[in-house]
């Protein structure tokens, strides 16, 4: 197994140390990793294990539970369709589609570019301007199948520059 | 940060911050004060550059000591966003754009004048309505209770909720014996508003007295796909549901609380948590509680992406670090919760509205709704209707107030269908319930339920067959995989739908989905198993003929299942642009022999109508929303 860099040890060492105090904190742990690491290998699993003493079986069985970590890292875009019943009843499947189509890859795959990430999501609480994605967190709102290569284009044309 | 140690200081607080406030609602001429929507829907419309402009034209123009700008959260009327509202006058401005501040700013806020082309304009009446209570929108609401300061006052900070009224009940609760504040929330009526409507007195009273550690917890996973009261309620007004969770705490002993908050969240988090931080540092949340023996803290939990870590126990397991899987009931939590201790789970709606009914005194509470439900409910109505955003609503309203008078109707002349309540554990009702007043009981004799709030709204473009299977789809990805009628069963539902809904149905299948909803329904372990395949059977009932169309006939009379369905360009109609045969990502799309037509009949000179090859098509779609003159159809 690869060994994580001292700068990652470093790293994920600070987020364990930041939760010493709370009784169970297995979860606030991962959600930092996932947020500020990008990801959570084996090898991150198993250096959390070490340092909060509870067994990477249950570090594991927690990560692959959740939707929202991941054990491979994400794009630097992570464009998240949202699939709710407000934007799926206008239509936000065909735009789920459409991004998939073009970008050549389906909901939770990564272009081999390593830019874009197609993720799949329930209600964002745009519901108002269903259909909705997100894009980094930012919401686009009322999208419809033809706007769909204009989105993808603005973020290429900025890793252009 | 100025101390709030006590009562009295609590009230000369709430003296001199609820003076401003009025001061800022109506204040002297001269003056204004902007408030700019700051809930998603206008967040994505850019309303937070809005109020930056504000403020720097405020700056710019020197104008700081008369005029105000802050953001406050959402106003419900999210499809007619960014909404800006001026004070004193209360002028509602609707759909601003960036643009369109600067306007605003030198005639409104400099001048006085309105300005009308951003006023919101009537369907029916076509006349522009300056102040929101005029609008139809909001004339059958009741927005006091559970949205209590939403629309008004500014989320992020504590002051303009202290002054708007927060803490009050809160007050007036550790006035009070425990069993005193149990027995006011029990005589209010107050029924649990995460789906399940278990009376919220009741809960309280099953917790030991004794002297272990207990928690609260509010859960404000907000599962159901397509809903987002609870959401726009944190944000909107974080300290109300602190100060619920206060008053929850101090009635069944806690000294913790946990809010669990969805990762998808991120606004109603950061606010929560600065509320929280703020509380803490007045002294309103920790030690000694306004001077008295009771002590109360709150943290903030994230979801990371379960539906079934909504379900109460599941929710418990994720805070401890678990996986988030249901645990048999009994114990129950009150018993037996968060780390083996007595815990009350409680949904964010819930606690919002205790602090009215301890403020205001149970009476008040009571006195709203039917015997069968009092208070308000919150929906995020969606869809397709006119009118899309978050309601309140006093219980007893009908679905066609809510759908009609609310809503506005369906849009583009469109044919009403179904109404879908409770997500994914709900059922669809359609145009013979309307009349159905909204309570518990009412909804599920009508053969649905109140759910947690969503209320989606179909017309005859959406398809039955499709939603049943839109609902199996997340059920089965959510569906915790601990007990096999619930992973097993769903994943064959899902199989069936998929093939009718693919035009391979067959009569049988139908038979087959009834017997497994059954077996599914009575052998699973949690709530979300037992009502997964409500969506299935409800629409079964509701639409029988549709889904024989599907099986029977192999048509889907919506057009939506793609493989029975095809698109179709009307030889009449077709001017032969050719814009379609541009836009077909497939090359399906070329003209024919036959002379195209104008719309006034005659023959356009040159162009032929265009005609789609159905065995080339994707069914993409491009070539109907791109057709300029509506030449295309589905069918
Ligand atoms: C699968 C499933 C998902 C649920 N999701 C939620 C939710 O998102 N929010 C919520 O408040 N309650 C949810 N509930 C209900 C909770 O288990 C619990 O009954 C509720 O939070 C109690 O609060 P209340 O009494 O104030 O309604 C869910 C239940 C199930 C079975
Ligand atoms: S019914 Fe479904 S979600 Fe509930 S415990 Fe069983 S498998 Fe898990
Ligand atoms: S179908 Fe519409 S878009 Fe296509 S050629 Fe005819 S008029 Fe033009
Ligand atoms: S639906 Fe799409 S693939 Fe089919 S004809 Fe129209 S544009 Fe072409
Ligand atoms: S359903 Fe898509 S934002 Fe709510
Ligand atoms: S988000 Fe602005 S009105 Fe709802």
């Amino acid at each position: 197994m690869a060994k994580l860099q001292p700068q990652a040890v470093k790293q994920i060492t600070e987020i364990v140390e930041r939760y010493k105090d709370e009784p169970t904190p297995t979860m606030m742990i991962l959600e930092d990793i996932q947020k500020e690491y990008g990801y959570i290998p084996l090898e991150v699993q198993e250096l959390v294990s070490e340092l909060t003493g509870v067994p990477v079986s249950d570090i594991y069985g927690v990560v692959t539970f959740y939707s929202f970590f991941s054990m491979v890292p994400k794009g630097k875009y992570v464009i998240g369709v949202c699939l709710g019943t407000a934007c799926y009843v206008k239509g936000s499947q065909l735009v789920c589609d459409k991004f998939g189509e073009l970008l050549g890859i389906k909901p939770g795959e990564t272009t081999p570019d390593g830019l874009f990430t197609l993720d799949l999501l329930r209600c964002i609480g745009a519901c108002a301007v269903a259909p909705a994605v997100s894009i980094n967190g930012k919401v686009y709102p009322q999208v419809k199948v033809d706007n769909v290569k204009n989105i993808i284009e603005e973020y290429r044309a900025r890793e252009a520059n | 940060m100025e101390q709030i140690r006590n009562e009295k200081e609590l009230q000369a607080r709430f003296e001199k911050c609820g003076a401003c406030l009025q001061k800022k609602f109506h204040c002297e001429p001269g003056h204004k004060a902007i408030v700019v929507c700051g809930g998603t829907g206008c967040l994505s419309a850019d309303s937070q550059v809005i109020i930056d402009k504000f403020q720097e034209l405020i700056k710019a123009n020197g104008l700081e000591d008369k005029v105000t700008a802050n953001i406050v959260g959402c106003f419900g009327f999210c499809s007619q966003g960014p909404f800006v509202k001026v004070f004193p006058e209360e002028t509602l401005y609707v759909k601003v754009k960036v643009g369109d501040v600067e306007e605003l700013f030198e005639k409104d806020i400099k001048n006085n004048e309105v300005v009308e082309r951003l006023l919101f304009v009537d369907p029916q009446t076509k006349q522009h309505v300056q102040k929101q209570h005029d609008i139809n929108f909001y004339k059958l609401q009741r927005r006091d209770i559970a949205l209590h300061g939403n629309g008004e006052i500014n989320p992020e900070d504590i002051d303009e909720a202290i002054g708007n009224g927060a803490f009050q009940g809160l007050n007036r609760a550790l006035h009070m014996t425990r069993e005193e504040v149990i027995d006011e929330v029990l005589k209010s009526g107050l029924r649990g508003r995460g789906g399940a409507g278990f009376p919220t007195g009741r809960k309280w009273s099953f917790v030991p007295k004794t002297d272990e550690p207990k928690y609260m917890i509010c859960n404000g996973d907000e599962g159901d796909p397509g809903a987002f009261m609870d959401r726009s309620i944190i944000e909107g007004n974080p300290c109300a549901v602190i100060e619920g969770m206060m008053i929850a705490g101090y009635a069944i002993g806690a000294q913790n609380g946990y809010f669990y908050v969805r990762a998808e969240y991120p606004i109603a988090v950061k606010r929560l948590a600065k509320a929280i931080k703020e509380l803490e540092e007045v002294g309103i949340l920790g030690d000694h509680v306004l001077g008295t023996d009771f002590s109360f803290r709150c943290h903030i939990r994230l979801g990371a992406g379960a539906f079934v870590c909504g379900e109460e126990t599941a929710l418990i397991n994720s805070i401890e670090g678990k996986r988030g899987m249901p645990r048999p009931r009994p114990p129950f939590p009150a018993v037996k919760g968060l780390w083996g201790h007595p815990s009350v789970v409680n949904n964010v709606e819930t606690l919002a509205c205790v602090p009215f009914i301890l403020r205001e005194g149970w009476e008040k509470f009571a006195a709203i709704g039917t015997a069968d439900t009092k208070g308000t409910k919150v929906f995020a109505l969606g869809g397709k209707v006119n009118n899309v955003g978050l309601v309140e609503v006093p219980m007893g309203t009908t679905l066609r107030q809510l759908i009609y008078d609310i809503g506005g109707g369906i849009p583009g002349g469109k044919k009403f269908k179904a109404i879908q309540t409770g997500g994914p554990s709900g059922g669809c009702l359609t145009e013979k319930d309307l009349d159905t007043p909204i309570d518990f009981g009412s909804l599920v004799a009508a053969g649905s339920m109140m759910g947690s709030g969503g209320a989606i709204v179909m017309d005859e473009d959406n398809c039955m067959v499709d939603v049943a299977k839109f609902y199996m789809t997340f059920i089965c990805d959510e569906s915790c995989g601990k007990c096999s009628p619930c992973r097993i069963g769903t994943k064959r539902c899902l199989d069936i739908l998929t093939k009718i809904c693919d035009g391979k149905g067959e009569p049988k299948d139908l038979d087959d989905l009834k017997e497994l909803s059954n077996v599914i329904r009575n052998n699973s372990l949690c709530a979300l198993g037992q009502t997964a395949t409500n969506p299935i059977l409800s629409t079964m009932k509701a639409f029988p003929e549709e889904y024989q169309a599907h099986v029977v006939d192999h048509k889907c009379p919506a057009h939506v299942c793609k493989n029975m369905m095809e698109y179709y360009i009307q030889p009449n109609k077709c001017i032969g642009c050719g814009l379609c045969m541009r836009n077909c990502p497939v090359g399906a799309i070329s003209p024919s022999t036959e002379p195209a037509h104008l719309p006034n009949g005659n023959v356009n000179p040159g162009k032929f109508a265009h005609v789609i090859d159905p065995k080339k098509c994707v069914k993409c779609g491009s070539c109907l929303s791109g057709c300029r003159i509506g030449a295309i159809i589905k069918k």
